[in-house]
Formats: C-alpha cells, structure tokens, sequence
C-alpha cells in the first residue's frame, strides 16, 4: 500500500514537473531563437512574456476542432495522443536524483528502475515516431503523408545509428539499468570514455525527434507543416507538446547515459540533473537556431552512409580496447 | 565539416548575447528624418492664428484632390477659409501642398502612424489641424 502511493505521489510529481517544463520550453525555444536573431521573443504577456505558453494554450484550446472529410477519423484522433503519451513515458525510467529519506522511508528519485531501461527508452523513442506517421497517413491530405512517409525512413535510418551510439555505453558499464548506469558514472562520466558516442547519439537524437536540421516530415517551406496541416485546436497542441517532451526526455537519456545522471559535488542531485539537461536542451535550440534543413537525400546519404560506419566502428574500437 | 559548423554556431552564440535592436513600438518610437512628411498640421503665428489665406494653391497642386478649400472674405476683405478640408485617407503624401504655399500656413509634421476607427476621423478639418489633435494621440 505505501509503495502504491509512494509511486502515485511520485509519478505526479515527476509527470507535473516534466509538463510544466515542456510548457516553459515551448517560451524559452522562442526566446533564445528570438535573441540568436537579434530580437526579443515573446514579451508582452507577462512579465517578460512569462504567461506566454498559458496564453498559448488558452488560444489552442478555444480554436475550431476540424476533423477532414478524407481522415481516417479514430487514427487521425488517436495519434496525437500516442506522441505525447510515448513521450512522457520516456522520462519514467530515468533517474533524477539519490535516494532520500523521507517520513522514515527510503525514496530512490526515479519512478521505476527496470533491468532493461535501455531497451525501454527505445522501445518508446520508436513508439512516438508512430504518433508522426500515423498522423500524416490519417490526415487524408497529400503533403501529410510525404511527411509521413519522411518521417518512417527517417526513423528507420537514424534509429539504427542511435542504438549503436549507446551500446559503447552498456559495454562500458556492464548493465541495461540506467541507475546502474548512473552509479557506475560517479567518479568519471562517460563522456570521457565515449566522447564520439555522445556526438553521435545527439545527431541520431535530433534526427529522432524530427528536430533542425532533421525537420525533414514538417519542413515548412517544402511540405506546409508535413503531417500536422490538418491538425488544430488542442490535437495540434498534442503535436507540439509531444515534439518538444520527447526533446526534453532525449535530453534527459543523454544526460543519463554520457553525462553522469545525478552525479555531482557539491549541489543536490536533482538540481545536477537538471543542470545537465538544461544545457542540452539550451544545445538543441541554439543548433536550430544555426543550422539549415537538410535535404532529404543528404539525410539518408548521411545517415547510412557516414553516421552507421562511424558508429559501428566506435562500438567496434570500445570492444577492442575493453578485451585488451 | 565539422569546423564551419561550430563557426556557425559560435557566430549565432555571439549574436544571442547581443543587445536585440528590435525598437519596441508602442512604447518607443523610430525616430525620423528632419525632412520626413508625416501627416499635415496647420502653422500658426504668434497670435494663435492659422495663416492661411484661401489661395488654393495647396488644393489646385495636389495629386490626389484630397484637399477641399471653400474661400471667403471677412469684413476688411481679407481672404481666409471657410472650410479646409484634408481627406488623410486619399493623400498620398507627397507634400506638393506644402510647397505650393506662399505663407507656410500647412506644415507636415513627424507623425506616420495616423490610425483611427472611422472613416470620418481622418477628415482634418481647420479646427482639427489648427489644434492638431490627432498628431500626438
């Protein structure tokens, strides 16, 4: 009984927390690529614009909620969900802190440790590609299923190189628990060990989450927004949570896995965590603000053709010098 | 390959820790050129009066006939208008009218957003332009 409540009281912290941060994020992403561009970013609602995604999500809330003539009705309603739902399971196996005590019980600060963490993470990274497809394919809309059909390659070609980017990190630490993986980190991070993983996982990650400059299935200029043009209301503002929770959980696995989870002197876990990540989230926005979209055929040459070898080669190299 | 990334990105990372430039509208304003014609507005003399004396000039020269000039003469046969009327809407701002005045009695001045509800708000009549109400609103 008291573990049940235990795991409520913290699945809605944790999931509270999160949402709040996507929300936030959705600002702080407009803020620093207004300030990358020399301008403001949002302001005027708020005190420097800090009542901004609450506006956001009044407005999309209120909006007509059209559903095309041509859509595949429950597949067209259920994929936005399957985005943000596959997302928000991501950051449940992630470890955000140590252990604490509290009202004489031993807390771990994470929401479950699964044995099989990585394959989990996978698991659930794939699973939100499919709120992508099915969403462009259900829309009954030409554009919608180009992005659709970009958005599968794209899942199939980078997924490939992500998974392998990381296997030099479970060769390292010996286990697929991302808590082990965490202890294991404590006196030096993986980084140093696996530097080129870590790069190779963020490209594969930003590919992963369809983020510039991998945008390829929503390419504004190309595609008119790619699968979510026939979404509105609050199924795009789905859309647009699960885009950007599945950024902040992407970040959170990098963090967990290359850059030492918790583990940090001096400062309270949680608040290294959240340092951790913050930087990389600050990282993914600043390269959006950098870079532009690829082509699509430059993704799959990069992809198959640059990032697969290198990654194998990496895994290949941490073999060799493990046996040795 | 790598290397012209990073430039990039060290390039945008200066940028983000610029000033913006963006000049915040309603609160502050662009300034404009000394010579810049902004809406018209009526000069006057020290004695608070307009100088206009119903030539027409302003209202023959102008491109756009958006200025409506009705002449009359008050008692010691000096000539001043009896209806002035600028249709702001028509005008297309070139300040042929100020020109054409031989007694500087029609200036223009720095306003260039001039926005209002009604059509009939951008009839600057004599008393609107003498007073220029809607020049600082």
């Amino acid at each position: 009984m008291a573990l049940l409540i235990e795991s409520i009281v913290k699945v809605i912290v944790v999931f509270g927390i999160f949402m709040g941060c996507v929300a936030y994020l959705t600002l702080l992403e407009r803020k620093v690529l207004g300030r990358v561009q020399v301008r403001y970013g949002p302001n005027r609602v708020g005190p420097f614009g800090l009542w901004q995604p609450i506006a956001d999500g009044i407005k999309a809330f209120f909006k007509e909620d059209l559903i095309p003539a041509n859509a595949d009705k429950p597949v067209f309603i259920i994929a936005p969900m399957i985005t943000v739902a596959s997302a928000l399971c991501l950051i449940a196996v992630i470890p955000f802190g140590d252990k604490i005590t509290l009202f004489g019980r031993t807390i771990y600060l994470r929401i479950t440790d699964l044995d099989v963490g990585i394959l989990y993470l996978f698991a659930f990274a794939s699973l939100g590609e499919y709120g992508v497809v099915l969403g462009g394919w259900a829309s009954g809309n030409k554009y919608g299923v180009i992005g659709a059909l970009r958005a599968a390659a794209q899942m199939i070609s980078y997924e490939l190189a992500l998974s392998l980017s990381v296997i030099g990190v479970i060769m390292i630490s010996g286990s697929l628990s991302l808590s082990v993986i965490v202890e294991k980190q404590a006196h030096l991070w993986n980084i140093v060990y696996q530097p080129f993983a870590f790069v190779f996982y963020m490209v594969c990650a930003l590919a992963e989450i369809n983020r510039t400059p991998f945008d390829m299935p929503e390419a504004e200029a190309e595609l008119a927004c790619g699968y979510n043009i026939e979404y509105s209301s609050m199924k795009f503002a789905l859309f647009f949570m699960g885009e950007y929770a599945h950024l902040v959980a992407v970040c959170a696995v990098a963090t967990t896995l290359f850059l030492g989870g918790w583990q940090g002197p001096f400062l309270p876990g949680v608040l290294w965590f959240f340092i951790k990540t913050f930087i990389l989230v600050f990282f993914c926005i600043w390269e959006r603000g950098t870079f532009p979209r690829l082509r699509y055929d430059q993704i799959m040459h990069f992809g198959w053709k640059i990032l697969l070898p290198l990654t194998l080669a990496n895994v290949l190299v941490t073999a060799i010098v493990m046996a040795l | 390959m790598i290397m012209p990334l990073i430039k990039g990105l060290k390039y945008t990372l200066g940028r983000f820790f610029s000033k913006p430039i963006t000049i915040q509208y309603p609160e502050e304003r662009r300034e404009v050129a000394p010579r810049w014609r902004g809406i018209h507005y009526f000069n006057v003399d020290e004695n608070g009066m307009f100088k206009c004396v119903a030539c027409g000039l302003c209202a023959a020269v102008c491109p756009s006939k958006c200025i409506r000039i009705k002449a009359g003469e008050d008692e010691d046969g000096v000539r001043y208008p009896m209806e002035y009327e600028i249709n702001a809407i028509r005008c297309i701002y070139c300040g042929f009218c100020v020109e054409a005045c031989p007694v500087d009695a029609i200036r223009m001045g720095s306003k260039y957003d001039f926005t209002d509800y009604h059509r009939e708000d951008f009839r600057l009549t004599i008393d609107r332009l003498v007073t220029q109400d809607y020049l600082d609103k």
